[in-house]
């Protein structure tokens, strides 16, 4: 009776221990990781790409094509952001009606600060990018806000951009798992096809980066964001990172959400954490 | 037998039913569900532009009195809104086979 006992208690002990040692492994399929995330996003680029250096990957389609990159070099001797740039300039440091500027709603004053957004705002629980954070410190200083797609909200994150390039995409996940819900809703927004031409994010910037659509060299995703703003001239205009969402919607036929919804943030955080280490490069310019 | 072929020529396009050119009535069940089907897929945060712009044509049409193009627009609006849906159901999943791993 003793030996049998043993023999089921040993049974028993050897069933918990093979359970205990395999579920991790079935929890730590479904994990979201973006470390690991962000480690095989670089690697996907950097191997499918191995002549292009790597900080190289912010500079878009001219990473991808020689004739394009001699081009755009000579263009950036007068480039076409440089009034958006300066009218930045001017904006950021223009006091609002109650006196205050952009600079104390800011750490460091705002300048060189680009490469921290956006960022995982852990009282809100969502994602804070620097549009979303350049209007809340207007409306807090009883201004209206700008439109996030262009004109004055392009030309001041043209200029906080410029005075933060250079400086490595440095993009915190705080140990909230409401802050990796948002990468990982960010990630299936990156990947999810939509529009009558079924297309996602990755359709284009992970699958063809490099190749022609239609008279358009297609931009790798690694570092698309570390240039915004930019000067498009397909829009004759600057641009934001929320014009950039929007417009590629409308490109698949789909109906684009309304400019910073949560949608777009999280895409947003996930793009530029899987982005860390790359300079920032804007305001950039592009076809 | 010479008499009997045009006879039954006629009997048969008597038979035949005729074509019915399109009403108010049919546009606005057409419509009603088109913009039913256009809400689900807003709702689900897919909806596709040209559902929008079908829909908008189907209403044009019918304004203008020209319902069998209305009728016609209105159900393609319904299909194409309807593969937007069938779009966001398969690709809470699909999306998982683009990812880079």
């Amino acid at each position: 009776m003793k030996a049998r006992s043993a023999l089921l208690l040993g049974s028993l002990s050897a069933t918990l221990v093979a359970f205990a040692l395999t579920s991790p492994r079935v929890i730590a399929a479904d994990k979201v990781d973006p470390v690991a995330d962000a480690k095989a996003f670089q690697n996907f680029y950097f191997q499918k790409f191995p002549d292009v250096k790597h900080e190289d990957f912010v500079n878009g389609p001219y990473s991808m094509n020689e004739d394009m990159k001699r081009q755009w070099q000579e263009k950036e001797e007068f480039p076409p952001y440089e009034f958006a740039l300066d009218a930045g300039k001017e904006m950021f440091a223009t006091p609002f009606k109650n006196g205050k500027t952009y600079a104390d709603c800011f750490p460091n004053g705002g300048i060189g600060i680009r490469q921290n957004y956006p960022y995982f705002d852990t009282k809100e629980g969502k994602v804070v990018t620097l549009e979303l954070a350049l209007n809340r410190c207007r409306e807090a200083n009883g201004e209206a806000p700008y439109s996030y797609v262009k004109d004055e909200m392009a030309s001041l994150t043209a200029y906080m951009a410029f005075t933060s390039r250079g400086k490595p995409m440095d993009i915190k996940i705080p140990d909230d798992p409401r802050a990796l819900a948002a990468f990982e809703n960010g990630k299936r927004y990156f990947y999810t096809r939509r529009g009558q031409m079924n297309f996602s994010c990755a359709s284009c910037h992970v699958q063809s980066p490099g190749e022609r659509i239609r008279a358009e060299i297609l931009a790798p995703a690694l570092g698309i964001l570390n240039a915004m703003p930019i000067y498009r001239s397909e829009w004759s205009g600057m641009g934001t990172t929320s014009r950039r969402f929007v417009t590629c919607n409308s490109q698949t036929r789909a109906v684009p959400l309304e400019p910073q919804a949560d949608e777009y943030r999280d895409v947003e955080y996930f793009l530029s954490y899987v982005a860390n280490g790359l300079p920032i490069s804007g305001p950039g310019a592009r076809p | 037998m010479k008499r009997s072929l045009p006879l039954a020529m006629l009997l048969a396009l008597s038979l035949a039913p005729a074509a019915r050119a399109a009403n108010e009535a049919d546009y606005k069940a057409a419509y009603a569900a088109a913009e039913a089907a256009s809400k689900e897929a807003a709702g689900m945060r897919n909806q596709w532009t040209v559902t929008v712009s079908t829909l908008a044509a189907a209403k044009k049409a019918a304004d203008g009195g020209d319902f069998d193009r209305a009728v016609a627009a209105a159900q393609e609006a319904e299909a194409l809104a309807k593969a937007s849906i069938f779009q966001a159901t398969s690709e809470k999943d699909a999306w998982k086979a683009m990812e880079i791993r």
